[in-house]
């Protein structure tokens, strides 16, 4: 399959495919960064982090709206407005799903697979009757537009390069949150041992909840800036999650370092593959590979050691 | 009431239960539903293939596939390859630019058998392939995770990462599957023209015949020492390893024994249906089979064919008059099993029903299994009546 291509010509195919790689990387990253800390962290299985990731999509295009509408000339910067505001939204319904439904479920991990499953068709559903079945898409702002010339057969897009950015930024300020700031602190040790964690006085139960709302939150973002490279419909989420949970697997659950070097493995896989096979085949073999190589390292690629 | 109980394996209650899902789906649906509803119960019943086999393989043994599509697929595609080769017969095909070959492979330019279809001209080696080529795939991949002691939440994940791994393939590979359509206009098998009702109707009856078959054989392993060990080894799996069994190996075999199963009602399924088609393998028809077992019980056999009735026919109801809302009454299902009553129809049965119908009918009258009531997977259930 290389021999139709010239040296030249197949350098700046893996340049170009390794930067939409990047691009899949950094919506992987995002995604598995808020999966990683709710399933990494606490164990539970949130297969409606989809629907969070797709709340905050449409946050932001709501957002990108109003400011089209009311205050075109800050359009500029509507981006990073919108950005908190799906933190805040898909946290604050995070943070209400734990308390409603996710609490009684610790103990039993598999329960809650399901019950998350039931709230991701729901959430869905009222996607598609709230805001239509249509697929939306936001307006990019002039300075995100186009693309910049790296050499004359290789192009990079700008609006790729601020998700890139973005990812970089928010895994930085994951990493300081998880193990630099207090609270980072009590989160581990709430995983290391809980009933210890309680003993010295920590809040089990708000660490929880914090938790699990700042993995939503994250989730949010992660729409925001999937708003920057697609289009969101009711069901976009779901299209991600089972990817997403194979990178937060194959990564070692409990490893940030690790979810972040098995987004990158998968996501280049995939996007390589793609330009010389079919896009289906790509994804099966991509898929098959990382299934397999977890029947061999079930634990992952990065493992942290804790005692059960 | 013990007195034939310890020698049999089924309790005078499990006879009972069987005798009145056997009257009610062989005499009462038969006289009361019209034949186009028939058909809709016959369809009902091959899912609840997939739930008999999520009440061993999850129920019993605590593990939980999400990926049951597959093995429903694999059964469901056996059948339909057959199928398709005696439909696409030279005479049938003369139009093609490759006489005798399926359609779909003409359409996408394919002028030979591909190898793996030339046996399922024999009706006997599709017949084994459905019950083997599931079995096989659930052993390779059971084999290799239950060896290196994955469970739970790992298992789950995998399973269903299969089930959309062979979902893309089969779309993918439109020339050798018959992609998103899957294999269609299916019409005789061996020469038993499928598609009249008085066909259905027979196919209908075979497929309530093996239901009841597979409901005594679940019955046989749950009540063996097999089943006391998967039991033991869904409650505390290190206690079982160290008393000196293999762990790993009667979960290979539970899995395996619950592919079979959902293979048997794919092949069912497209006797009945008529065609099959990837909608039926992916994550999002295999966690419904999930939920069906969840619904009628987990840790009931009858439970689970009452409750992927139930569903199935709330599903059709629904989604015939409001399908906004069939979504919403899902999710809220699936919520509210988990949340609610962990157990089931049949954990409700157990707590509310038979304790009131004991008197009445002297304790036999129990129409589900009557399991002591072990908490679902790990941790806390409500207490059931013992």
């Amino acid at each position: 399959m290389f021999s139709d291509y010239s040296l030249a010509e197949l350098g700046s195919i893996f340049v170009m495919q390794g930067f939409a790689g990047l691009i899949l990387f950094s919506v992987f990253v995002l995604m598995a960064l808020g999966l990683a800390i709710i399933f990494g962290q606490m164990g539970v299985i949130n297969m409606a982090h989809g629907e969070f990731m797709i709340l905050g999509a449409y946050v932001t295009y709501f957002t990108s709206q109003f400011f089209l509408n009311f205050i075109p000339s800050l359009f500029n910067i509507y981006f990073f407005v919108a950005m908190i505001l799906a933190f805040f939204a898909s946290g604050a319904l995070g943070m209400f799903i734990e308390w409603a439904m996710i609490r009684r479920l610790y103990k039993r991990p598999l329960d809650t697979l399901l019950a998350t499953w039931g709230l991701s068709l729901i959430l869905q559903q009222v996607y598609r009757s709230v805001f239509g079945p249509r697929e939306v898409g936001v307006e990019l702002p002039e300075w995100m537009m186009g693309s910049l010339p790296v050499t004359d057969m290789v192009e990079v897009q700008i609006n790729g390069l601020f998700v890139m950015g973005l990812t970089i930024a928010i895994t930085v300020a994951v990493a300081v949150l998880m193990y630099k700031s207090n609270w980072g602190k009590q989160v581990r040790a709430v995983v290391q041992n809980r009933v210890m964690a309680g003993a010295v006085g920590i809040n089990t139960e708000k660490v929880d909840r914090y938790t699990f709302g700042l993995g939503c939150g994250i989730a949010g973002v992660a729409g925001s800036a999937f708003t920057m490279i697609g289009s969101t419909g009711p069901t976009s989420g779901q299209l991600y999650i089972v990817d997403t949970f194979l990178v937060v697997v194959f990564g070692g659950a409990q490893s940030l370092l690790g979810t972040i070097a098995s987004a990158f493995t998968i996501s280049q896989a995939q996007s390589t593959m793609e330009f010389f096979l079919s896009g289906s085949t790509a994804k099966v073999l991509t898929l098959l590979s990382v299934v397999i190589i977890l029947m061999l390292r079930p634990q992952g690629l990065f493992v942290i050691k804790v005692r059960r | 009431m013990t007195k034939t109980g310890r020698t049999f394996f089924l309790r005078p209650q499990d006879m009972i239960g069987i005798a009145i899902l056997a009257i009610l789906l062989l005499v009462v649906l038969p006289l009361t539903l019209d034949n186009f509803r028939l058909q809709f119960v016959g369809k009902y019943l091959t899912y609840a293939f997939v739930a008999l086999g999520l009440v061993l393989c999850w129920g019993y043994a605590g593990i939980l596939s999400l990926g049951q599509g597959v093995f429903f697929g694999l059964g469901g595609y056996c059948m339909a390859m057959f199928l398709k080769l005696e439909a696409s017969s030279v005479e049938n095909t003369k139009i093609q630019t490759t006489p005798g070959i399926p359609d779909f492979m003409d359409w996408n330019q394919i002028t030979q058998l591909p190898w793996f279809w030339e046996p399922f001209h024999h009706l006997g080696f599709t017949i084994i392939a459905v019950l083997v080529v599931p079995a096989i795939f659930a052993f390779v991949v059971g084999f290799a995770m239950f060896k290196r002691r994955v469970g739970g939440v790992y298992f789950a994940i995998i399973t269903q990462a299969l089930a959309a791994i062979l979902t893309i393939l089969i779309v993918g590979q439109q020339g050798y599957t018959g992609g998103i359509n899957g294999i269609t206009d299916l019409r005789t098998l061996n020469g038993w023209d499928i598609r009249t009702d008085s066909a259905k109707t027979i196919l209908y009856f075979v497929c309530v015949g093996l239901l009841l078959a597979s409901i005594l054989l679940a019955y046989f392993v749950k009540s063996s020492k097999l089943g006391r060990i998967l039991v033991a080894m869904r409650d505390k799996e290190d206690r079982v390893r160290f008393s000196g069994y293999d762990v790993s190996n009667f979960k290979v075999f539970v899995f395996c024994l619950a592919a079979s199963l959902s293979a048997i009602g794919g092949a069912m399924f497209t006797l009945q249906v008529g065609f099959m088609s990837p909608s039926f393998v992916g994550i999002v028809p295999s966690i419904e089979m999930v939920i069906y077992t969840a619904v009628g019980g987990r840790l009931s056999i009858l439970g689970a064919i009452y409750g992927t009735l139930l569903v199935n026919w709330a599903k059709t109801s629904f989604s015939e008059s409001f399908p906004e809302l069939w979504l919403f009454g899902l999710g809220g299902l699936f919520i509210a099993v988990v949340l609610t009553f962990p157990n089931g129809i049949a954990g409700l049965y157990q707590t509310y029903v038979a304790p009131r119908l004991g008197p009445l009918f002297g304790g036999a009258a129990k129409r589900s299994d009557a399991t002591p009531p072990a908490p679902p997977s790990s941790g806390h259930a409500p207490a059931a009546a013992e």
